[in-house]
């Protein structure tokens, strides 16, 4: 730790008080309750030989249960993606009455328990829930499949991509369109050409940010699931059950593997925000 | 004459701009409705179920289902985690955003991006971590358990995981915006004479408490919430480690459906709660900003 403050701690002079303190204490706080608890997760993952690890994380449970998180991820983050460029293009665009009270319901996933969603989402689309009946009746298994797993996960994710959006959409010029409009454009092309490229970083950025929260998610998809091996496992179950099984071993070697992709992501996203904020920054 | 016919055509032109520059009515109704659709289904009938099942049965039996000795010793632990782990976090929140805002120094940006790093984390592989280090066969099991004090299946694991979930939310919403704020109002008042905690405390804080306030009950609302951790490490013992959202699995799993909708409905009402205080927070925040760049106008 001394180390990591060491490498912090060069800096230029300022006359304002307290970086020693502030300093200290953060980079103390963030290795008690960050780095160690993470380092004891790769670190128990060397307990095991190159084969045994190979063998956890490419079994075919997990390879399954990859397969699962990975797509259900995907697709809900797509469906986020369009139409959190709807939501946010009304919330932004349009007035309708009750404009503030949805704007403000849009966070509801950031503020409602995950649990809670998960049992609410499972009544509605059950066999015999509100919603489930209709698909019941058509034949299709909503609750207990990938479908399910996909609607938690819109659940999940559907602020990431408003939110970003939303404050760069409020300050595209509306000069560029007028501009784009009288040089003979129509309003879709408007929309392609000046519109939506100004969008993009910022489309991408909560695209990823969805992504990087729906395949960590456990608490609204294990109800939904139903949580059958091979079939509708997603991958942070599969930890829960290996360390049931006490072994604590081949669940830190599948979480190093999620921790490994979580921190790409991570990196991706700030990456994003960067090109975002410059992007955005220059157009002004 | 001639300006007349100036007007004319300056507002013709002005006209078909107004038009170019917005869809048709019905492109318009389209969408609102795609998009209003969209957000019934999956925020409005989510948090309309809640309540509807937790009233099916009536309101003795809702009201049973939230009073009964297993359902407010989970309330209790679920306060108690929270009023631990969100002041923990608020002051870690303040002393972080203090010395990423205020000064310069190497490896800014990767400190930024670390304090992020929970919330890319797996709630479950939080709670792994926590077990790996306090557990029976982790790291400091033993000479925790030589000494007699639990911390896996007990209060301090839940605490210690809910941190760990919420840790970046205060630190979030301060960083950019003492960031963007500067420090040459520090910087006066240290020349006007005032000690460092007073000019912390007398320029600093009020500059920054609704952004605070907000970061509070979001960290709030997430560490009351917290589920997939909290599950690894509380060993979910009815009336000692149970919390809301861990007692709510419970009954959920012993189809005790109204008593599952009646705690979630608790729930719902608090993440209500933190969103219609985030709208005030916001509303009085933009008032401030407007007022004060109304002042510096003036000026």
């Amino acid at each position: 730790m001394g180390f990591i403050l060491a490498f912090f701690s060069k800096r230029k002079k300022s006359v304002l008080p307290g970086f020693g303190l502030s300093m200290g204490f953060s980079i103390f706080y963030l290795s008690l309750i960050v780095f160690l608890p993470l380092s004891a997760l790769v670190l128990k993952t060397f307990e095991l030989s190159l084969d045994e690890f190979w063998q956890v994380v490419a079994s075919e449970r997990a390879i399954a249960s990859y397969r699962l998180t990975f797509g259900a991820s995907f697709v809900a983050a797509s469906i986020n993606l369009v139409f959190g460029l709807l939501v946010a293009w009304v919330l932004v665009r349009y007035s309708f009455p009750g404009k503030k009270v949805i704007d403000a319901l849009v966070d509801l996933p950031f503020a409602l328990p995950t649990a809670v969603a998960g049992i609410a989402l499972t009544a509605l689309y059950a066999p015999n829930g509100w919603i489930g009946q209709f698909f019941h009746a058509a034949g299709i298994k909503v609750a207990y499949s990938a479908f399910g797993v996909t609607l938690a996960l819109v659940f999940i994710g559907l602020p990431f991509v408003v939110r970003t959006v939303q404050p760069v959409l409020e300050d595209v010029e509306k000069e560029l369109e007028e501009a784009a409009a009288s040089l003979g454009a129509n309003r879709l092309q408007t929309f392609c050409r000046v519109i939506f490229p100004a969008l993009l970083p910022s489309l991408l950025t909560g695209f990823a940010l969805a992504f990087a929260r729906a395949i960590g998610e456990y608490g609204s998809v294990v109800f939904i699931s139903g949580n059958m091996p091979f079939k509708t496992e997603i991958t942070p179950l599969l930890i829960m059950t290996r360390l049931e099984q006490f072994d604590y071993a081949g669940a830190a070697a599948l979480g190093t593997v999620m921790l490994l992709i979580s921190f790409l992501l991570l990196l991706l996203i700030n990456l994003l925000q960067h090109w975002s904020n410059h992007r955005h920054g220059g157009a002004k | 004459m001639s300006s007349v016919v100036i007007d004319n055509t300056n507002s013709t032109a002005r006209i078909t701009i107004r038009q170019a520059t917005a869809e048709p009515l019905w492109l318009k109704v389209l969408l609102t409705t795609l998009a209003l659709s969209f957000l019934t289904l999956f925020l409005l009938l989510p948090l309309v179920i809640v309540f509807g099942e937790a009233f099916a049965k009536g309101w003795q039996v809702y009201v049973a289902s939230i009073t009964e000795p297993a359902a407010a010793h989970a309330i209790k632990l679920t306060l108690l985690a929270a009023a631990i782990a969100v002041p923990c976090n608020v002051i870690f929140g303040l002393g972080a955003s203090w010395a990423i805002a205020k000064f310069q120094f190497r490896g800014k940006q990767l400190l930024i991006t670390l304090i992020d790093l929970p919330i890319a984390v797996s709630p479950v592989i939080a709670g792994l971590c926590f077990m790996l280090l306090f557990g029976a066969r982790g790291w400091w099991g033993e000479w925790l358990n030589d000494h007699d004090f639990a911390v896996m299946f007990a209060v301090p694991g839940i605490v210690l995981a809910t941190i760990f979930i919420t840790f970046p939310f205060v630190a979030r919403e301060l960083i950019p915006l003492m960031q963007e704020q500067g420090r040459e109002q520090e910087e006066a008042a240290l020349t006007l004479g005032a000690s460092g905690w007073q000019t912390f405390r007398l320029v600093t804080l009020p500059s920054i408490k609704w952004a605070l306030l907000y970061g509070i009950i979001l960290c709030n609302a997430r560490a009351m919430g917290e589920f997939g951790a909290v599950s690894v490490v509380s060993g979910k013992i009815r009336e000692q480690t149970n919390t809301m959202p861990l007692h709510i699995e419970i009954l959920y799993n012993e189809y005790q459906f109204a008593a599952a909708f009646a705690v979630s409905s608790l729930l719902a009402l608090l993440a209500l709660l933190t969103l219609v205080l985030k709208s005030a927070l916001q509303w009085r925040a933009a008032k401030d900003y407007a007022e004060a760049a109304k002042l510096r106008a003036v000026e």
